[in-house]
């Protein structure tokens, strides 16, 4: 299974680098690129990132920590987001949501004792014509990401079984 | 002997098996010696069909569906490759009720097209609005959108022909056009569906706005939840510019436009337009006090004309077919059409264009079978997060901009969601409240602490205390007039219409909810 790659702050350099020229609204940019690299923004790339676009540690911090895909420790390798939203409500996300539990021992929210595995919560994927739905993501899974709708029977069950693995 | 197949690449697709069923096919005519040339193309939006998949046959296509890859070991054999009968075979898709009844003129390519092919979108019509529009000239498109009614499909309902004038009008170097892709309202997916299925339409789209307003770059801000469309719209980008329709010179003229897909981090509040604005700048995307105006100073405080993806793919077909055509579809305010999209607990959940003026009831009963249950419809939330729940006794509520105010509620973006007899109404109103709670800017404090303490009061509301009740509708009054935006502007509407249509869920009958409102 591939993890994610481990921070050095010439790797992060790399990134940043690449990007700085364009000033201020590369920020997200660099966060999406850091956050996919190494499972998470290290405290260490926030005073790089903000030298390098002149700015505060506290403003780039501020962005850091008011988006939700940002994560300032670093996030399982397979993350299995479960779309609780209103379609999905409507269609029992509860249900998957309890049989994920049953299977995984992990409520929406929390992380594998291990280590590998985080069940969070998502507000829509777009798919709530089929719902409910589910995606699991991560650099251990086949493809990198794995889309689940109309979710319940064998098909919850080969997310699930995928998810663990 | 070769054959073509049309497979959805449609996320919605993926997440029942395409790929799998993609795989099968690929497998099967190896083994019977047939050359299969595989198109992924978008979705028709006929999701309790998905996967569906299209055989090209000299009567035309013939559709399948729903296809698991298990079964088409048994299609192939019953004469898949040549439109064979099989109790999955559906016929022409076109003749299908719940697509022959649809006006599509937004997604009359998606689910036909193959979304990474600049030629194949010409060849069906792609490309013929740009063609008009720089015969017409900045003036001329713009007028031509005004006439045509559209107004944004993104949620307010603002005139985009009057927003794209103002934007002309402004003295500046730079101008921008942003897209709006966040779409994160539940029940919503045609911004997603035209990413995925038809991208070159909002590119023309946006290439127009371009030249109707002068400006030379564009921005699509796209909700990181949706990877699928960001994969296949950044390749459209990377086509269109090899075509020339992107980048410097438009298609021979003397306009330059390019534009750039930038990716979310999971905000809600990000499709605001103002916090959208902010987070491309590399900010925290909070909203912005107006005035003023984008259309004055949007993007790095310059003139921005920033839309919806449906109201600029429409854009395409008003400039062929000219503004009439689209005008004459609609009722009272409400123009053209709107790809109405069914979802949650529903039969035939699917993507639903119509002209405006089709009955909620309609929609949700006829249109879409009602409950994937078998239950009984009891709610129905049109509109996102922040739009009303509407009870049977509303079901006569045309689809219309002005008679869903007046109903209590909102179209938004277009999104129904459908909930059977098990729902309870006071989680759906406690839930609206714990959303807003966890997507508030943090601007304003009705919205940031009054979500918080609805919660608070929603839950002994439910330990029984229905004297918190005028405590509740006192929140919502100061939420609705104290927010800056309308997160926490309209997060009441859920949770009033809960409250004033389903009281019994609340334990009070409806004359005390009444008299509490006194
Ligand atoms: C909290 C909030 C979220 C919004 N989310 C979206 C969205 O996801 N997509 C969208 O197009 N408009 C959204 N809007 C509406 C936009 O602010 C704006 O009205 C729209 O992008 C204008 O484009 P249009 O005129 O083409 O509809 C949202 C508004 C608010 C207050
Ligand atoms: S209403 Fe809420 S989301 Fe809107 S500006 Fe105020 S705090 Fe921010
Ligand atoms: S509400 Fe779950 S996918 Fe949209």
């Amino acid at each position: 299974m591939t993890r994610y790659d481990s921070w050095t702050p010439e790797k992060g350099a790399l990134i940043i680098g690449d990007m700085a020229a364009e000033g201020r609204t590369a920020l997200l940019p660099i966060l999406h690129e850091i956050q996919a690299g190494f499972g998470h923004v290290p405290a260490e790339a926030v005073p790089m990132i903000a030298e390098a676009l002149n700015l505060t540690r506290a403003d780039v911090h501020g962005v850091v920590s008011f988006y939700h895909d940002f994560r300032e420790t670093p996030v399982a390798p397979r993350v299995l987001k479960l779309c609780r939203a209103e379609a999905c409500q409507a269609a029992g996300a509860d249900q998957v949501a309890r049989r994920v539990a049953e299977r995984t021992g992990l409520a929406c929210g929390e992380t594998s004792a291990d280590g590998a595995l985080a069940v969070e919560a998502v507000y829509c994927l777009g798919l709530c014509a089929t719902a409910p739905s589910a995606m699991l993501e991560g650099p251990g899974v086949e493809g990198g990401r794995r889309l689940g709708a109309r979710l319940g029977g064998p098909r919850l069950e080969r997310l699930i079984d995928e998810a663990v693995r | 002997m070769s054959v073509t197949i049309y497979l959805p690449k449609d996320a919605a697709a993926l997440a029942l098996g395409a790929d799998e069923v993609a795989a099968e096919l690929t497998r099967l005519a190896r083994m019977a010696g047939r050359d299969l040339n595989l198109v992924r193309t978008g979705s028709r939006g006929l999701f309790w069909l998905e996967p569906m998949i299209e055989v090209a046959t000299p009567a035309g296509r013939i559709a399948y569906g729903p296809v698991e890859a298990s079964d088409v070991e048994g299609l192939v054999a019953a004469g898949l490759f040549e439109g064979g009968a099989h109790p999955l075979r559906l016929g022409p898709p076109a003749a299908i009720p719940f697509l022959a009844r649809q006006t599509r003129l937004t997604f009359a390519r998606t689910g036909i097209v193959d979304p990474a092919s600049v030629e194949d979108y010409r060849a069906h019509g792609g490309w013929a609005g740009l063609e008009r529009a720089l015969e017409l000239g900045p003036e001329g498109i713009v007028e031509e959108v005004v006439q045509s009614g559209l107004r944004g499909r993104g949620g307010a309902g603002f005139p985009t022909g009057v927003k794209w004038r103002t934007v002309a009008a402004a003295k500046a170097p730079q101008k921008y056009i942003v897209c709006n892709a966040d779409e994160g309202d539940s029940g919503t997916y045609a911004d997603r569906m035209i990413m995925e299925g038809d991208p070159f339409v909002l590119i023309e789209g946006m290439v127009i706005a371009g030249i109707a307003v002068g400006a030379t770059r564009g921005y699509v801000y796209l909700r990181s939840e949706y990877p699928h469309a960001a994969a296949a719209f950044a390749l459209a980008l990377d086509e269109a510019r090899r075509a020339g329709f992107l980048g410097a010179r438009i298609g021979g003229s003397a306009h330059d436009f390019d534009i750039e897909l930038r990716m979310g981090a999971g905000a809600y509040v990000c499709g605001e337009e103002t916090a959208l604005l902010d987070s491309i700048e590399g900010k925290r995307g909070q909203v912005r006090a107006k005035p003023p105006l984008p259309a004055h100073q949007g993007l790095f405080g310059r003139p921005t004309v920033i839309n919806n993806v449906i109201s600029l793919a429409s854009v395409p077909f008003i400039l062929a077919e000219g503004a009439a055509v689209y005008r004459d579809f609609g009722m009272g305010r409400s123009r053209g059409t709107m790809p109405i999209q069914l979802a949650g607990n529903i039969r035939f959940g699917g993507l639903y264009e119509t002209a405006f003026g089709v009955t909620l009831g309609e929609l949700v009963d006829e249109i879409g079978g009602g409950t994937a249950s078998g239950r009984p419809v009891r709610a129905v939330q049109v509109g996102g997060p922040l739009g009303a729940y509407f009870p049977r006794a509303l079901f006569d509520t045309p689809f219309d901009y002005e008679a869903f105010t007046a109903a209590g509620g909102l179209i938004g973006h277009g999104g129904v969601v459908v909930f059977d007899d098990t729902v309870d109404l006071r989680a759906q109103a406690r839930f609206a409240m714990e959303f807003c709670a966890i997507e508030s800017c943090g601007k304003c404090t009705p919205c940031r602490i009054g979500s918080t303490r609805g919660v608070e009061v929603i839950d002994r509301i439910g330990a029984g205390d229905p004297k918190q009740i005028t405590l509740l509708r006192d929140l919502c009054e100061t939420m609705k007039f104290g927010s800056l935006c309308a997160l926490g502007g309209f997060a009441p509407y859920p949770v009033l219409s809960a409250l004033d249509h389903f009281p019994e869920d609340f334990g009070v009958g409806a004359a005390g909810s009444a008299a509490a409102a006194e």
